[in-house]
């Protein structure tokens, strides 16, 4: 355990100065580290998910870790934050009423379901360069590199603005009464 | 998406990351907030005309102190809080020494006053509106504090937006200061304290859908 604080902590040191073959091997034992922990509290489909979006939320939160703190309990407070914020939004799903949940399962699962929703009304919701990126990639079936290129980001921008605007989408769909 | 290639993607186009942009983003919100609001006393409501005299009188560094104590502790509580894993009871603490200072003069002024003037002492004459223009003036570095703490990570987002409104109320109140005449530490105590802990509930209040992350 000591062993695994040292050696995350130098990676994580390394990454934050820019260093990207210690950020992926930092990234990567996270990975196996958060799988450990969200496979004890939630079920498969959830923890994959969690671990993602625990290390987006490590990535863009990064600046907030202290070196001169251990890193492991920064790193455990935010799984632990992501994995409250799961359960509460489990929640909330699940006090919707039963004669509602055909529709929601349906929702829940594809870009399909949500097309048959009013696509433009729930886009126009997210901000313009967003909803953008989702109609060209998810909807005219263009790559990540391609959408980075023609908006002049980086592909990694393009990946986390559509990951997040997807999640919005469905939280959205979620929280919404059917039409 | 896989995990592992979000981890390509991440870690592809990493930049490095400097060791005091987690305060920059503080001070800018913070600072940024504090001058609008520094103007804004002082073109809407004005410097108190005796500000010169006042300056050699000790209830004027009294509020001074009250005011500026609260937010730097404040500030610093709300610092830690945007970090995960970080304590904040040292400066809470020190939240509750700076009130028990004030809580005793408050006490020696009013023992120390006939009866007949202990309530004047501590209405003086600005009461009704001494609580709202706080929070009216405390606005700009309410909003600013907000900025900053979105992109940082609070992870207990409700206490955080708590003690981030009570710091905003705190620094607005030493502001507002350079605009209030009043001087009694009873009425410092009651009204001042009162619009902070109005922005401070209203921190707690959209705590929950701002510092969500």
């Amino acid at each position: 355990m000591l062993a695994a604080e040292a050696e995350l902590k130098a990676l994580m040191v390394a990454g934050l100065a820019g260093d990207k073959a210690a950020y992926r091997a930092l990234l990567t034992a996270l990975s196996d580290a958060l799988r450990r922990y969200y496979m004890r509290r939630t079920d498969r489909t959830d923890a994959e998910d969690l671990i993602q979006e625990a290390l987006i939320a490590i990535h863009t939160r990064r600046a907030t870790y202290d070196a001169t703190q251990p890193f492991t309990p920064w790193l455990y407070a935010i799984a632990r934050y992501k994995l409250l914020d799961h359960l509460r939004r489990a929640r909330v799903r699940a006090a919707i009423p039963l004669d509602e949940a055909g529709e929601l399962f349906a929702e829940d699962e594809s870009e399909a379901a949500i097309a048959r929703r009013d696509l433009e009304v729930l886009l126009a919701a997210l901000p313009e360069t967003t909803q953008t990126l989702i109609r060209q990639v998810k909807l005219e079936g263009l790559t990540m590199q391609e959408a980075a290129s023609r908006a002049g980001r980086s592909e990694i921008a393009v990946r986390v603005g559509i990951h997040r605007g997807l999640k919005t989408l469905a939280e959205r769909l979620r929280g919404k009464a059917p039409p | 998406m896989r995990t592992d290639e979000l981890i390509d993607d991440l870690s592809g186009a990493l930049a490095p990351v400097s060791r005091f942009a987690f305060y920059r983003r503080l001070v800018e919100g913070i600072g940024s907030g504090a001058v609008v609001s520094f103007l804004f006393m002082w073109m809407w409501l004005g410097m108190r005309p005796d500000l010169a005299d006042a300056m050699t009188t000790p209830a004027y560094w009294m509020k001074f102190a009250f005011t500026f104590g609260l937010a730097v502790f404040a500030f610093r509580a709300t610092e830690k809080l945007a970090r995960p894993a970080s304590r904040a009871a040292i400066p809470l603490a020190g939240i509750g020494v700076v009130f028990a200072l004030l809580l005793g003069a408050a006490t020696m002024q009013w023992m120390k006053a006939p009866p007949a003037a202990r309530m004047p002492l501590m209405m003086g004459h600005s009461a009704m509106v001494c609580p709202w223009l706080i929070v009216a003036v405390s606005l700009p570095i309410f909003a600013g504090t907000f900025w900053s703490l979105r992109a940082l990570a609070p992870t207990r987002p409700v206490f955080a937006g708590a003690v981030a409104g009570f710091a905003s109320g705190a620094l607005g109140a030493w502001v507002y200061a350079f605009h209030c005449d009043e001087s009694a530490a009873p009425f410092v105590l009651v009204f001042y304290t009162l619009g902070i802990a109005a922005l401070s509930a209203s921190g707690a209040l959209i705590a929950r859908r701002l510092l969500r992350w």
